[in-house]
């Protein structure tokens, strides 16, 4: 079937788009359009939309999944897939209507700006993008088929490496201090300080820092962590374990901020849209179309919704704020849309909606916290005058990296055997045994040593360990 | 700075099947975790005679993707249509510590735990699992089609595709000359027409063809007294299952017939024949007498190939061994082929009472014992007892 509008109408309607998003104060980086059908549009969602990319088991299984869901109508495809790159990159499905392109246009427009500008991005060096993936893929590929080590060996290595990728640091934009750095640092601390009535105080102590300790501080890097400090790895090992880091790495941004990022975009095109003065035809289906983009799912959460109803609220309270929002914000010298721009620089969807999500907001959207009891899941707690700020304290352990449980490698030569122990920070949410199993299977199988996992099970102190002998736990005092 | 847009290529779409190496990989997985559960699916699914096509729901374990993740009791926020109150139920309860799939964040959603698999496929890797040689892989595949008909002169009525347009011609021919109709002999005349009628219409006849090359039934037979494990389960569901795809190939009818029996014997289904029965006592003796019964009312030996096995775990009242023998020997005389399999997993031969002293005191050429202990005797028993098939000399 082919759309009745041609590439030529497109770019007409580009044009028209990319005016309206300049004169509002967008910022975008060059931005490219690639039309495709679906089973293309399938295979670019598997592999997050990067033209190339290494080659992976785990992409099949989510291109299976995928074409099942969509086979069966369970959900339909996005209208817009975007990546992050200078020039950012953009696919079209070439079935959609002429309205539904003319939307997704403008929606990627927002993404593009929100890329662009959006502090936590800062590290992702789009203008390399491509090129990188690009080389990560011929690298993989070339481990693949060099005869000496082959796929069954390469698998393994991602495998392992995949299921700690997350186990990374979340703000990319604070340095990592150098272990020399750390240690510098260390020996300060250890130093009495200044005091110039040193004749009468007595001495203090002077503390020893222990300098011998592997790693100096905590480090949340797991996987760079044991590809620098296990000497039995091969180079190759090295490399894909490099590899699988810096993708992670470079999807972060765009985990921190999903709910920012899509109600901006959801934003900006319906602003775009109402002044393009669309034909009647055109203006009817948008308004369906963009309902159905930004509509609730009562008893799960759609981020589209909550990002744009955010967004809409922080230009309101800034532009025309109720007497008690006057009150409390006083004159804020600036109108609501250079709120926004200054909002969609610096923040990340926690503090956005630590900042920004206000209470009747929280009501109005009749957000509650649910929890399993039995075969059920009952809501525990609504957004009422006492428990909205537990709702809103859990929404921000929900979003982001918030989701993905820190834990640090704590010490490298445990008990003196080079065991690698870690410890989990934890915050009240215990960790599923059954993953943390078998991830640690995967940690065992990169260290080559005993890993240990110190974490809290049902309150109590437990060590989860892997040995060549398999797993065990046992409770610490 | 303008904008590029790439048109839409077909060339590119079809060559663009960018992930099919990797799912090529994921499915190889997935194969790999079922056969490695091949015993338990196997013990499970009827597999007999059904349809090949038919996609079974198989759960595997083992190409999840693990990660650290937060546990069950990890509550989760969303969003209501207006007046949640606290005490509402909002969903039910994954068995992974998810929440609904869809809420904000990047948890990973929860993988499915079940595929779909083609009985084909299964039986694929079931032949991989009992190690059969590729040749005779191939052979147990192959279905013929069967020609249960042959064809028996014509008739006045039947169905349009069976219409003979010769004899059909030639009724008409008869009728126009017992009615004077001649050709006219005048030069120049139009001749009446004179058209088919109902009655000229004539059809093959097809019959039910009947004759013993043809027709084969299966009698298996099992002791449901003790307890049929996973492994008990699964040998003798393949070695019955490789039974039947055997006659299959060699003759166009097949039946096939499952007699459970403890202290006595019943004609069950399949899935009933698998399942774990009453525990007690048994009389081998009461499973071959009801095969005789069936043979006798059902598949007479004139018209039928019986194929008779009988799978036990060995254990029979000594009282009941006497009749066990005399009827085991009427049931040779009226098979092809009959044959007794102990079943005995590892190590359990040695506690347990055995059959296989007893019927070697049967004289019969077309009667066979083996015994299975594991999954590789599978295929050496299966053609141990077909090299002693009755049908083969003729």
């Amino acid at each position: 079937m082919a759309a009745p509008y041609t590439v030529d109408d497109l770019m007409a309607w580009d044009e028209r788009i990319r005016e309206q998003a300049a004169a509002f104060g967008l910022d975008c980086f060059p931005q490219e359009f690639e039309l495709c059908d679906h089973n293309q549009m399938l295979g670019y969602m598997a592999y997050s939309g990067m033209p190339s990319h290494y080659p992976h088991w785990s992409y099949g299984k989510a291109y299976e999944k995928l074409k099942t869901l969509y086979d069966y109508g369970v959900s339909g495809l996005p209208y817009e897939m975007v990546i992050n790159s200078s020039p950012a990159l953009a696919y079209l499905m070439r079935d959609n209507t002429l309205l539904l392109q003319i939307l997704t246009i403008a929606h990627v427009y927002g993404h593009n700006d929100f890329f662009k500008n959006n502090a936590t991005f800062r590290s992702t060096r789009p203008e390399f993008t491509i090129s990188s993936f690009k080389a990560h893929a011929a690298r993989v590929r070339r481990y693949i088929e060099d005869p000496s080590i082959g796929l069954e060996r390469v698998e393994p290595i991602v495998d392992a490496a995949h299921a700690l990728s997350l186990q990374c640091r979340r703000n990319l934009a604070i340095r990592k201090r150098t272990i020399e750095e750390v240690r510098n640092d260390l020996i300060e601390a250890g130093r009495p300080p200044a005091d110039p009535f040193q004749q009468l105080h007595r001495r203090p102590k002077h503390v020893e820092p222990d300098l011998r300790k592997v790693p100096p501080e905590p480090d949340e890097d797991v996987l760079l962590f044991i590809r620098d400090h296990n000497p039995y790895l091969a180079e190759w090992e090295r490399d894909l374990i490099t590899i699988v880091h810096e993708e992670a790495q470079y999807f972060i941004p765009q985990i921190e901020t999903k709910i920012m990022n899509e109600g901006w975009a959801s934003y900006w095109h319906k602003q775009i849209l109402d002044h393009l003065d669309l034909p009647e035809g055109l203006q009817l289906e948008f308004i369906v179309r963009h309902n159905q983009v930004v509509r609730p799912f009562p008893g799960g959460l759609n981020p589209y919704h909550l990002g744009f109803k955010v967004w809409e609220d922080i230009r309101r309270r800034y532009d025309d704020p109720t007497a008690e929002e006057r009150a409390e914000i006083g004159d804020p010298g600036k109108n609501g849309l250079q709120k926004m721009f200054e909002v969609r620089e610096s923040d990340r969807d926690v503090s956005f909606l630590r900042r920004h999500l206000t209470e009747p907001l929280l009501r109005e959207l009749d957000l509650f916290e649910y929890e399993a009891r039995g075969d059920d899941l009952v809501v525990s707690k609504v957004a009422d005058s006492e428990s909205w700020r537990d709702v809103k304290a859990l929404l921000l352990q929900s979003v982001g990296m918030a989701t993905v449980p820190v834990i640090k490698v704590d010490d490298a030569d445990f008990s003196g055997n080079r065991t690698l122990y870690l410890v989990h920070a934890h915050d009240g949410r215990d960790l599923l045994l059954e993953h943390a199993e078998k991830t640690l299977a995967y940690l065992h199988r990169l260290w080559q040593r005993e890993v240990a996992l110190e974490t809290l099970v049902g309150g109590k102190r437990t060590l989860l360990a892997y040995t060549d002998r398999g797993f065990s736990t046992k409770s610490l005092k | 700075m303008t904008t590029i847009f790439r048109p839409f290529r077909q060339a590119d779409a079809q060559r663009s099947d960018r992930a099919a190496g990797d799912r090529l990989r994921h499915r190889q997985k997935i194969r790999q975790s079922i056969r490695e559960n091949i015993a338990d699916i196997i013990a499970e699914e009827s597999i007999i005679g059904k349809d090949r096509e038919r996609v079974i729901k198989v759960p595997i374990r083992g190409i999840k993707e693990y990660r650290f993740i937060y546990g069950e009791n990890a509550p989760g926020v969303a969003q209501g249509s207006g007046s949640t109150q606290p005490g509402q139920v909002v969903g039910k309860a994954h068995r992974e510590g998810q929440g609904p799939p869809d809420r904000a964040g990047d948890r990973p959603g929860v993988d499915y735990y079940e595929t779909d698999v083609s009985l084909d496929e299964l039986i694929d890797i079931m032949f991989e699992d009992l190690e059969l040689p590729d040749l005779e892989r191939k052979r147990l595949r192959e279905l013929p089609a069967p020609q249960l008909t042959k064809r028996k002169g014509y008739r006045t009525v039947g169905i349009r595709v069976r219409l003979d347009k010769r004899h059909t011609a030639r009724a008409r021919l008869k009728r126009r000359l017992a009615t004077h109709h001649g050709p006219s002999h005048f030069p120049g005349d139009q001749p009446p027409r004179f058209p088919f009628h109902d009655d000229d219409l004539r059809y093959r006849h097809m019959v039910a063809d009947l004759k013993k090359e043809s027709n084969a039934v299966v009698v298996c037979i099992m002791d449901t007294s003790g307890s049929m494990d996973t492994m008990k389960k699964y040998l003798a569901r393949s070695f019955f299952f490789l039974l039947y795809q055997f006659i299959v190939t060699k003759y166009r009818n097949v039946e096939i017939v499952f007699i459970a029996h403890h202290t006595e014997a019943r004609e069950v289904t399949e899935g009933e024949f698998f399942h774990k029965g009453e525990s007690g006592g048994t009389f081998i003796s009461s499973g071959y007498q009801k095969a005789l019964d069936i043979v006798a009312e059902r598949y007479h030996p004139s018209l039928w190939n019986v194929y008779a096995f009988h799978c036990s775990d060995g254990d029979n009242f000594d009282s009941d061994n006497p009749a066990a023998l005399r009827t085991a020997h009427e049931l040779a005389q009226v098979c092809n082929l009959f044959g007794y399999g102990e079943i005995k997993p590892l190590g359990s031969r040695y506690y347990e009472s055995s059959m296989l002293n007893i019927f070697r005191r049967l004289e019969a050429d077309n009667f066979q014992t083996v015994l299975i202990e594991r999954k590789e005797d599978i295929w050496p028993s299966f053609r141990a007892f077909l090299a002693k098939d009755r049908g083969r000399e003729q």
